[in-house]
């Protein structure tokens, strides 16, 4: 049974479309990459799937039990405001809340675990440093690590990678692809690098100006050839 | 020295005394804790506004002559508190638009009805202490004591508990709810407990410098913290220790309780701006 079903679905805000006739289904450890240029709705749809967000038609179904609470999430940008004071392992245990239910407080098995998430972003020893003084690149891992916290079964990334220097956007893709791979977590991507999306997912879904150009498989695409004038053949690389 | 030892002893003889700083200080405990959240969600100002609103609502209590005021001036905030903190950002109205229509009106409306309704000889001095608290926090009833006692541990339980959640719906509500966090109930819990807390410290220091008990402690707090929850503990005790001091203060120099406690806490800004300032420039 597909993990998260669009069927017929209109993006916008309050009257104003912005995507018609989404449709697209992944299953259970899918890898899907959503590319398209700026403004297409991209952002909008991960908010949509999120319920951030009212579709303006069409329906959002998710099946295999998948609850909210086992969703991660990367927002594009976080609107933090810039005298906001919390530390960054604040903020990544914060990722952890949706499994306390009632439980006011972290368990010292959440702890542990939030420390490892930092270890894997590479900044556990900013642990108690305050997140607005850090740099853009830094605060994205904070964010990323916070995200992989929350993700049980799923991870909705939007632009993982903006702000980060080209080292730590290999590593982090690197990673996302073994977080799929080894654990077994479905990963919704965003990504402006088609060249990137193409590497390691396994379903594309390429949103154009007013409506979705494909979905499918990432082999089909790239035979497809629509995404030609983007990707850089595999020769001149 | 002794003399002045031996003066608040005396006072604190008086079992009045005794409640007022009990109150004072547990009210001003919880403004400041709430006062942490209010400011980081750019609502500083929801305390002046709620307060204009129990303002008129004290004022519907005096007219009509209700004995226990707390009856009508409790949910009546409580509901405005609500309408004002969970409309969002999605409302034509902005929220401190929204604020500002509600209390002006309040105020207005409140001020109305004691002229003109009021059987006391004394309107503007029922209308000062009202605003300004004067000294009523020595005359509270029995009743209001253990009312506000409860109410502030329950705020202070409710904080506690929810702390995490609260934290995380301030600090980023999409992604709180995306992850399956009902913003919205943690919102709606923030604004009746900023209603409660504000009624009890109407006792206190009055309508007009509410805001100060919420915003003070916490602003000074974050001159010089950085963690939310350094933050939280240090607006908690700069609240404790300003509105002790504030008390002793009024009742040695009898001064007003209301506007001596908010002196205090705008030295202890001070000292903290200065402190951050120094600090800052180290790094
Ligand atoms: N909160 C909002 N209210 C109204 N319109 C919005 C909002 N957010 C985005 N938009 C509009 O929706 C369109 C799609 O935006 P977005 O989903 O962010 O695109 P992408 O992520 O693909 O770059 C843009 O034209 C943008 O102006
Ligand atoms: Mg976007």
């Amino acid at each position: 049974m597909a993990l998260l079903t669009c069927k017929d679905v209109t993006l916008g805000y309050e009257g104003m479309v912005v995507t018609e006739n989404v449709n697209f289904s992944i299953k259970h450890g899918d890898y899907l990459c959503i590319v398209g240029e700026n403004g297409s709705g991209k952002s909008t749809l991960m908010k949509t799937i999120l319920k951030l967000v009212n579709p303006l038609k069409g329906e959002i179904i998710t099946g295999d039990g998948l609850k909210q609470k086992e969703i991660g999430y990367l927002p594009q940008q976080t609107m933090v405001q810039r005298d906001f004071p919390a530390s960054v392992s604040e903020i990544v245990l914060s990722g952890y809340l949706n499994r306390c239910g009632l439980r006011p407080f972290y368990t010292k098995g959440e702890k542990r675990l939030a420390e490892d998430n930092m270890r894997k972003m590479d900044i556990l020893d900013l642990k108690d440093q305050c997140y607005r003084e850090l740099s853009g690149g830094q605060q994205q891992r904070v964010l990323l690590a916070r995200a992989l916290c929350a993700a049980k079964k799923m991870i909705l990334l939007d632009e993982p990678v903006s702000g980060l220097d080209p080292k730590v956007a290999r590593e982090m893709y690197e990673l996302i692809y073994k977080l799929n791979k080894e654990d077994g977590i479905t990963v919704v991507m965003i990504s402006h690098d088609i060249n990137e999306a193409v590497r390691y997912a396994d379903k594309i879904l390429h949103i154009g100006s007013n409506s979705p150009l494909f979905f499918g498989d990432t082999r089909d695409y790239v035979k497809s050839g629509i995404a030609d004038s983007f990707i850089r053949t595999k020769e001149a690389e | 020295m002794a003399e002045l030892f031996d003066k608040l002893y005396t006072y604190f003889q008086f079992p009045f005394v005794r409640y007022a700083v009990i109150v004072a200080v547990l009210v001003s405990l919880c403004a400041s804790m709430l006062g942490v959240i209010l400011v980081l969600k750019r609502f500083s100002f929801i305390g002046d506004g709620l307060s204009h609103v129990a303002f008129g609502a004290m004022a519907i209590a005096a007219v009509t002559g209700l004995t226990n005021n707390m009856l009508i001036v409790m949910p009546v905030t409580v509901i405005c508190a609500i309408l004002i903190l969970c409309t969002g950002q999605n409302s034509k109205i902005k929220g401190d638009a929204s604020i500002a229509i509600i209390s002006v009106s309040s105020l207005a409306l409140g001020y109305l009805l004691y002229n003109v309704f009021s059987t006391s000889s004394n309107v503007s001095g029922d209308v000062c202490s009202t605003l300004f608290g004067a000294s009523s926090i020595l005359t509270l009833k029995q009743s209001d004591v253990w009312i506000s006692i409860v109410m502030s541990v329950v705020v202070i339980v409710l904080f506690i508990f929810f702390y995490n959640k609260i934290f995380s719906v301030t600090f980023d509500e999409n992604f709180a709810c995306a992850t399956g966090t009902s913003a919205k109930l943690y919102n709606l819990i923030v604004a009746v407990i900023t209603a409660v807390i504000i009624v009890l410290a109407m006792n206190l220091v009055g309508s007009l410098l509410i805001s100060a008990l919420i915003i003070f402690p916490s602003l000074s707090a974050m001159r010089v913290f950085n963690t939310f929850k350094s933050v939280t503990v240090c607006a908690v005790i700069n609240s404790v220790v300003c509105t002790s001091v504030g008390m002793i203060i009024s009742i040695l120099a009898e001064t007003p309780v209301g506007a001596t406690i908010v002196a205090v806490d705008a030295v202890v800004f001070i000292i903290y701006t200065a402190v951050g300032r120094i600090a800052g420039h180290k790094k």
